[in-house]
């Protein structure tokens, strides 16, 4: 203590600190987080819990005792004794699924119903189940049966955890095929409608070609109708008794054939509004100077187009692959004998009441999901925003031979998408197909049909229009937190994990998540189970990722410099999401309202199991109505689901125009 | 004060009263939509007092709800699913045993065999063939009298029949195939059917409707839903077989731990009355109290005549080694016919 040597405290080690705006965006972001743990991976989670619960007999459970023919009763023996005995059963031999039945006879070789022996059976723990005939046991006390009575007993298995069912699937060839058949289906089909939807988009946005308007209006029309219609019409035109028959060539609708065509026309507006919020922004500069360095249109299409609508192509891709792969409707409809994975959950869930193995494929389609989201990291790494400050807007310059050829194209697609719609609106009006061809509205009756009535139709539109507002909200702010918000790396790593996955996640495997995570006694938020919010946060979440993506394409080509640039002005960062953000991207956020709309419109599979008899929807009563075999009131009420959402995306288009004129003046020159 | 206390007195009074006067009760159903109306309307009129929700939507869909919510049930009532659906509900031990008013006077067939028991039956539907008149002729086929006949080569390509793995009529077929023919010749019969099947349908009505639409010649489905196309004007025959057919019936049970126990007794009584018989016999040939019934527009003869001795335990109870066999056989080869 001479004090040779002062020693310092050690400081405190240097952090950044977040600032109020920081912190703000956080909370946001936690919200938002919040809701979609709340919402998807909860409800995942006891979705992926339920693939591992599996099914076996425990024979430890059970013990027997006989008596002899005067009526004198044996030692007790447990079940496992006699068939170790015996060498009756392997352990694989015990294992089976919820349905499992194991006849309590087979432990006793010399059983014979007509013998006076008497038998007790009893369990060792408190859960030890067995049926007599079809009725639960489950108890330590002796029971006693003669014999007729019992070899009406079986035994029922208990439940454990394990990946037994995984197992079991990748063993069973029948479901094993449906992988490769769902892989095929699905690769065909983005190939196709991300060529179509490509050219489409381009011709739109960067051609001089008239009825720009009207075709964008087609392109989006297969998205106002339920995917189960266009099945209906591929009948009516190219089924045993179609129209067009005859060019099919022999071919059957009904297979790959059917669900391609059909998933061709279902998703392409999905890919069509991605790539073409792609191909919206480009940089004129770019243009300019390819062309100063001479270089040839073929040349700067694949050098500054391609690679500037990159990140939009495999979005659309990924899209595209995923709800083909994920859709039920379609391959229901028309899929014939062809076993595609939606259409095997549907079998083992509907079918069967074999929620495990529904799981256990459910959580097979969820790999899409994950290469959707490396591959999709590995994009953004790379992607560059296209739309600096300094930018000046592309604007197509007129070339008539090139105006043709886009007309041609659109041309095609446009015929093609209207023909489907006609034949529906035709099915619809026709009393008896193909036998009785007079016209007649008495397919409209709905009231005298599954499915609700007239007032399921005003349950759909209420639900679409709650879904849009909160969704809209919902989505593109959680877009904004995940693209502007700095640092806080893995919260966003793990959002946008959680944002891309609705898109794998089929329909009904959400629905019953749901109803195994809401209709919980133990969960506080069981209350929503039955009413209308269920339905809506069901939606929400189900279409979750489009909207992300479309958010997210318009948000990176906004200049990361603004945000810096704002701050350095001592601007909060919501006064920059208000006065720019917002206005520069509200294109693309009335898209994703309008989007939900129709989708809460037309969304059959994530809501089929949650409706209520007051929450009846359109879209089931679609479906209810198909599967009564009223098909042809299936396709009227389809069509009315169509007529309404038309009538929002006239309104859509409307306010869409108002807002280009006055915030979008800038992309002008 | 007072009055604030006196108003909020009265209005505490009347919400009781009017508790008093209606219950409430949620009841899942697989009937016809268009039937429901009419089936509340005519129990209303005896019980003004018990309102009914109806849940609806097809069997399957009803019986994976149901098992779905099993913790936590939200129906009161099952009024008008299979009796096969209510059998797995039973070995769930989710039904509430009920011996309802009246109950002697039902035939044995359409009851749960436990006393007091776990369902009642309201009536029946059976398995049948919906054959095209026009599109046979055209092809010059003759009508199929038998199951047997379905695998005569000149059907080949042109049956369609509902797949057992993700329709309840078509696992109804199935069971009574292998009751009738015995389980090695049932199986026997299932692979000569196979080389002439179109196609397998995931919901029950599908062939039918399919048949009434020319879509194909044949389709096995059930009786009731050829009636309805026929009555639409679909140029069709419904053929019961030779053989005899399978059936289920509509059933309706009490789910246990409702909390309206005595409006649901009350609902379970009525549905096996003699008014809720004549009522279920507008569009069912075939109904729960023997002698009731009327004979049904478009209905073929004979049906109660031909519906086999089903063995409801048996089927329920081998349901799942059944469904695993037939998948082995008939699914892996699903490939589409091009």
């Amino acid at each position: 203590m001479d004090g040779t040597q002062i020693a310092m405290p050690p400081g405190k080690a240097v952090r950044l600190r977040v600032d109020r705006d920081g912190a703000i965006k956080r909370l946001f972001m936690v919200v938002i987080g919040l809701y979609l743990v709340i919402a998807l991976a909860l409800p995942l989670y006891a979705m992926m819990s339920r693939s591992l619960v599996t099914y076996s007999f425990d024979l430890t459970r059970y013990e027997f005792q006989v008596s002899d023919e005067a009526g004198n009763w044996g030692e007790p023996v447990s079940a496992a004794e006699l068939n170790a005995r015996l060498g009756r059963f392997a352990p694989t031999d015990l294992r089976t699924n919820t349905n499992g039945r194991l006849s309590a006879t087979d432990f006793f070789p010399d059983f014979s119903f007509r013998s006076p022996v008497k038998y007790r059976l009893r369990g060792t723990t408190d859960n030890a189940p067995w049926l007599v005939g079809l009725d639960l046991k489950n108890t330590t006390a002796w029971q006693e049966y003669d014999s007729n009575t019992f070899r009406r007993v079986n035994l029922r298995p208990v439940a454990s955890q394990g990946l037994q069912n995984y197992a079991e699937y990748f063993s069973n060839p029948a479901l094993f095929s449906s992988i490769e058949n769902s892989i095929f289906i699905a690769t065909v089909s983005t190939v196709l409608t991300v060529v179509l939807a490509f050219g489409f988009a381009y011709a739109i946005n960067r051609s001089c070609m008239p009825f720009k308007g009207s075709f964008r209006l087609v392109a989006m029309m297969p998205i106002l109708v339920p995917s189960l219609l266009p099945g209906i019409a591929l009948i009516y035109l190219f089924g045993n008794q179609g129209m067009l028959k005859e060019m099919l060539g022999g071919q059957s609708i009904y297979g790959p054939l059917g669900i391609v065509i059909g998933s061709v026309f279902f998703t392409f507006p999905h890919a069509f509004i991605i790539i073409s919020t792609a191909l919206s922004l480009a940089d004129q500069r770019q243009y300019e100077a390819a062309e100063s360095l001479r270089a040839s249109k073929w040349r700067t299409f694949w050098i500054v187009t391609i690679p500037g609508a990159r990140y939009g192509l495999i979005s659309a891709a990924f899209v595209t692959f995923t709800l083909v792969i994920t859709d039920f409707g379609l391959p229901k409809v028309i899929g014939g004998q062809y076993n595609v994975l939606a259409i095997d959950i549907y079998k083992q869930v509907i079918g069967q009441q074999n929620f495990e193995m529904g799981a256990v494929v459910s959580m097979i389609l969820l790999i899409p999901a994950v290469v959707a989201f490396a591959v999709d990291r590995q994009m953004q790494k790379k992607q560059v925003s296209l739309l600096s400050a300094r930018s000046v807007p592309f604007e197509p310059r007129p070339n008539r031979r090139f105006e043709m050829f886009c007309l041609a194209w659109c041309g095609a697609i446009a015929v093609f998408i209207m023909g489907i719609i006609l034949v529906c609106q035709y099915a619809a009006l026709v009393k008896f197909w193909p036998y009785d061809l007079s016209l007649s509205l008495n397919n409209y009756d709905f009231n005298r049909m599954d499915g609700g009535g007239w007032a399921s139709y005003w349950n759909s539109i209420e639900m679409a229009a709650l879904t849009a507002v909160i969704g809209t909200v919902v989505v593109f702010t959680g877009a904004y937190m995940v693209e502007k918000v700095d640092g806080f790396a893995a919260g966003r790593n793990v959002f946008q994990f959680l944002a891309m996955l609705p898109m794998a996640i089929p329909g009904m495997v959400l629905g019953l998540a749901y109803i195994f995570f809401f209709n919980n006694p133990a969960n506080p938020l069981n209350a929503i189970y039955g009413t209308m919010a269920i339905l809506v946060v069901s939606t929400v979440t189900h279409f979750y990722t489009v909207g992300h993506l479309t958010a997210l394409t318009a948000l990176k080509q906004i200049d990361a410099e603004f945000e810096p640039v704002a701050s350095s002005l001592r601007q909060p960062f919501y006064r920059l999401f208000a006065r720019v953000t917002v206005p520069v991207c509200l294109p693309a956020i009335l898209d994703i309202s309008i989007y939900l709309f129709v989708n809460a419109m037309t969304t059959v599979s994530a809501v089929v199991f949650l409706y209520s008899t007051q929450t009846t929807l359109a879209s089931i009563a679609v479906l209810n109505m198909d599967d009564a075999g009223d098909i042809a009131p299936a396709a009227a009420m389809g069509m009315m689901i169509f007529y309404t959402n038309a009538v929002a995306r006239i309104l859509h288009a409307v306010v869409t125009r108002r807002v280009l004129v006055r915030t979008q003046a800038w992309r002008r020159r | 004060m007072k009055k604030t206390l006196l108003l909020s007195a009265a209005a505490a009074l009347l919400c009781t009263v009017a508790a008093r006067a209606e219950t409430e009760l949620t009841v899942y159903t697989a009937v016809e939509a268009e039937d429901l109306a009419r089936y509340a309307e005519t129990f209303n009129q005896d019980h003004p007092d018990i309102k009914i929700n109806w849940v609806r939507d097809s069997t399957g869909v009803i019986t994976a709800k149901l098992l779905a919510e099993k913790n936590n049930p939200q129906a009161d009532v099952v009024w008008g699913l299979a009796a096969t659906s209510l059998l797995v509900l039973k070995t769930e031990g989710m039904l509430e045993p009920y011996a309802p008013k009246g109950l002697d006077a039902l035939s044995k067939n359409f009851r749960d065999g436990d006393n007091p028991p776990s369902w009642v039956g309201m009536d029946a539907w059976v398995a049948a063939i919906c054959y095209n008149t026009v599109e046979g002729a055209k092809l010059g086929m003759t009508a199929p009298t038998s199951w047997m006949d379905l695998t005569k080569p000149e059907y080949a390509g042109h049956i369609v029949m509902p797949n057992p793995a993700s329709s309840g009529t078509g696992f109804l077929d199935v069971s009574s195939w292998l009751q009738i023919f015995g389980e090695e010749k049932g199986w026997e019969y299932m692979d000569a059917l196979h080389q002439n099947i179109q196609a397998y349908t995931h919901s029950g009505s599908k062939p039918c409707k399919m048949a009434a639409a020319g879509e194909t010649v044949i389709g096995v489905s059930f009786a009731f839903r050829g009636a309805k196309s026929k009555a639409a004007g679909a140029p069709i025959d419904i053929i019961v077989p030779s053989e005899g057919i399978g059936w289920d019936m509509e059933a309706t049970a009490i789910v246990a731990g409702t909390d309206a126990p005595e409006a649901a007794q009350t609902l379970v009584d009525w549905s096996i009355s003699r008014k809720a018989m004549e009522m279920y016999n507008v569009g069912y040939a075939v109904v729960g109290i023997p002698g009731i019934a009327k004979p049904v527009e478009h209905f073929p003869a004979g049906i109660e005549d031909a519906m086999i001795d089903n063995d409801f335990e048996w089927a329920a109870n081998n349901r799942s080694a059944i469904l695993e066999e037939w998948t082995r056989r008939y699914d892996t080869k699903s490939e589409p016919r091009s």
